[in-house]
Parts: C-alpha cells; structure tokens; sequence
C-alpha cells in the first residue's frame, strides 16, 4: 500500500508528465487558453490513461517480453516480440479511444458533448504513449502498479494543463511585449511553473 | 525538380512557417532531448528522415486510403518507420539511443508526423511531399541543435562533448556551470527566448489578441 501512495505522489507531482518529461505540450499549449476546456481534456487524458495503460502492461506482459508466449506453447520461450511494442501500443491507443468515445456516446452523451472534440485527439496525444512507454522502462511486477501510475500521471497532467488555463485567463490583461505575446510568453510561464515544481524533487513519504 | 515552388517549400519551415515557434508542433521532444548537442543531433536526423519518408509514402497512397480510418493507416506507416530507426540507432548507436529513452518512440505522437501527413501529404504529389518533410524536419532540427547549443555550452561548458570552458582554464579563474540549464525548465524558457527573437525581428508572426 506504501508503495502504491508512493508511485502515485511521485508521478503527479515529482515526476509530472508536463514539467518533468514535456510529455503531451502540443495540446497542452494549444488548448489551455480557457479553465472549462482544459478541464474537459485533464479529465480524457485521465479516463484514458487509466484504461490504456494497464491494458497496454498486461499486452507487454503476455505478449511481447521474452519468453512471454509460454502460456501458449513451450516452444515459444525464446521468441522475443518487444521490437513490436510502438506499434502495439499505438494501436491499442488509437482503438481504444475510438471505442471508448462509442461507448460514452452511447451511455452518457452529457460527458460526451462535455468532452467534444478532445476524445479523439488524445490517440495523438504524447502524454498516453509516453505513459505507456514509461510504463515499460519501469517495469512494474503487477497490473495495479500500473494503473496507480496510469491514474497519478493523468491527474498530474489535469493539474498542470489547469494551472496554465488559469493563468493564461488572468495573463489577458498584462502588458506584455509585443513580439512576446501569445505563445513566447506561454512557454516563460511554463517554465517558471516548471521551476515550481522542481521543489518537489526528492520528495517521498 | 528544384523549381522556386519546391524551393519554398524547404526554405519556409525554416523561419516563417518553422514547425515549432510558429505552427506549435512537436513540442515535447524539443524540449526533452536538448540537455546535450549529440542526442539532440540524432533526434533531429531522425525526425528528418521519419517525416521525409513517410510524408512520401502516405502521398504515394493517398488516393486508396478510406479517408474514415485515415488517422490509423498514417500512425501504422510512421510507427513502422519508427521500428525501423529504434532498431538502427540501437544497432549502431548505443549510448545515445539509451540517453534518448522512450523520445524515439515518441516520434510517432510527434506533432509535426501527423500535422505535415494531415496538411499536406494527404493533397500533394509525393515529390513535392518529400521536400516538405524534409523542409519541416529540418526547421525542427534547427531549433533543437541552437536549444541544445546554449544548455550544453551554459550547462556543462562543453559543445558536442568537447570541454571548451575547460580548455580554456576558465574553471581555475572561478568560473562555474549554470546547474539550471541543465534542468527542464530552462528548456521552456530558451524556446520562449527564440520565439522572442525570431518575432521582433520577422514583424509579420507577431499575435494579436
């Protein structure tokens, strides 16, 4: 349980998707003018997220790694499928974002005009894949300690692309520099925000 | 081959359409791989030859693909051309393949991939296609090699690897790395200081809000 606290505190905070890894910056600077939409994409990045990864950890896991095929046949120890793990993974992705955006449609379609246009765009989201791929380096021994990193990474990256929402509102009436304004000026914020955020560095419980 | 049409398309991406400080695509690996010039070099190579390749391939095919499961067809091509240079950059270049971690793989979520194949592959020749992957990896590349320049020469007093600031005895008079540099934030800020740059001296790119 320690261990699980631990993994999560350090993938919001310490290891953020955002400011530490730059994982998933082209929407996060593209859709982060206003907090409602911001907080519509932070919570898709976090649904899909926790559904993508362990998905994705468990294909690693009995599929890819060496000698992962022994449940099928013995023969098939040796082989060794972890080249194949992009494109696994991106089509797991892609899939999976399609049916979830089929069946939130179906079920909820208050969530899913709330989420518009983001589901789909997160198949090309950095973050998910970066997730994903992070997930393998780290080699996790169970399912759950994947998705308590699938679910810390999400709602790091909800906090972090809120945050930016909310300054960039307040960010409209400074004066800022002509040749600055817009995106110059975004990317300074993110950085001093980053700078915040290393405080974190070390951190444990 | 070369006409002044063909021609533009591999000077624009350079500075008035530069993928990163103007179309905001491919952020995240610009930012991640640049703490030394090698690994951001390979990075940048890379990026050039997936986009030149598969900005040929999926024009090639343009007119057979459904444009319903588009998204899926163009990830598979990149994600294959990817394979392909995790492989070759593991093959013959260990360490920096190890220092660029999981960013190979995420050439695939590169913004620029799937904003050139959507924008422009997809109602192109394949000649003209190429060009423009090849235009938009290097307008990419020059900003990862000048990003990496600074944090390199401030961060560790060293470019590509060769200890100036050292040969030059400047740590025996007092002199010291900047430790932030080196650090992600620094990274942001540096970008933000280009696109600074780059806007007062080209007018034109300024927003209005």
């Amino acid at each position: 349980m320690e261990n699980h606290i631990n993994l999560f505190v350090s993938s919001v905070f310490v290891n953020n998707m955002v400011f530490a890894y730059f994982l998933g910056m082209c929407s996060y600077l593209a859709v982060s003018k206003t907090v409602k939409t911001a907080v519509g994409l932070g919570a898709a990045v976090i649904f899909v997220m926790i559904i993508t990864i362990p998905v994705n950890y468990l294909l690693e896991k009995y599929l890819l790694v060496e000698g992962a095929l022994t449940w099928i046949s013995p023969k098939l120890a040796e082989l060794d499928l972890s080249f194949l793990s992009f494109i696994m993974f991106i089509a797991v992705i892609a899939a999976i974002v399609q049916l979830v955006e089929m069946i939130v449609e179906r079920f909820s379609p208050s969530l899913y005009n709330s989420l518009g246009i983001f589901l789909p765009l997160i198949a090309v989201n950095c973050a998910i894949l970066g997730g994903a791929l992070f997930m393998q380096q780290k080699e996790f021994s169970t399912v759950w300690e994947s998705a308590t990193f699938a679910l810390g990474s999400g709602i790091g990256w909800a906090i972090a692309i809120i945050a930016l929402a909310a300054l960039r509102e307040k960010m409209k009436y400074s004066n800022v520099p002509a040749p600055l304004r817009g995106l110059g000026i975004t990317f300074i914020l993110v950085g001093l925000m980053a700078m915040a955020f290393m405080g974190f560095m070390g951190f444990k419980i | 081959m070369f006409s002044s049409k063909n021609l533009k398309l591999l000077t624009n991406p350079l500075n008035l359409e530069n993928p990163i400080t103007v179309q905001v695509l491919g952020i995240c690996s610009a930012l991640a791989v640049t703490v030394k010039m090698k690994p951001a070099f390979v990075m940048a190579l890379s990026v050039i030859i997936v986009t030149a390749f598969s900005n040929l391939i999926i024009s090639t095919l343009r007119k057979s693909i459904p444009v319903r499961i588009r998204i899926i067809v163009q990830l598979v091509v990149v994600a294959s051309l990817v394979i392909i240079v995790d492989q070759v950059l593991k093959a013959f270049v260990y360490d920096v393949s190890k220092q660029l971690s999981v960013f190979v793989g995420l050439i695939i979520t590169n913004c620029i991939l799937m904003g050139r194949l959507e924008a422009f592959a997809m109602a192109n020749k394949p000649w003209e296609s190429f060009i423009d992957g090849i235009g938009n990896g290097i307008g990419y590349g020059w900003i990862l090699i000048a990003v990496s320049f600074v944090r390199e020469f401030l961060g560790s007093g060293s470019v590509f690897g060769f200890p100036v600031m050292e040969k030059i005895g400047a740590y025996s008079i007092g002199y010291v790395n900047n430790g932030l540099m080196i650090m992600p934030p620094a990274a942001l800020i540096i970008v933000g200081v280009i696109i600074w740059i780059q806007r007062s001296r080209t007018k034109s790119l300024i927003e209005k809000e």
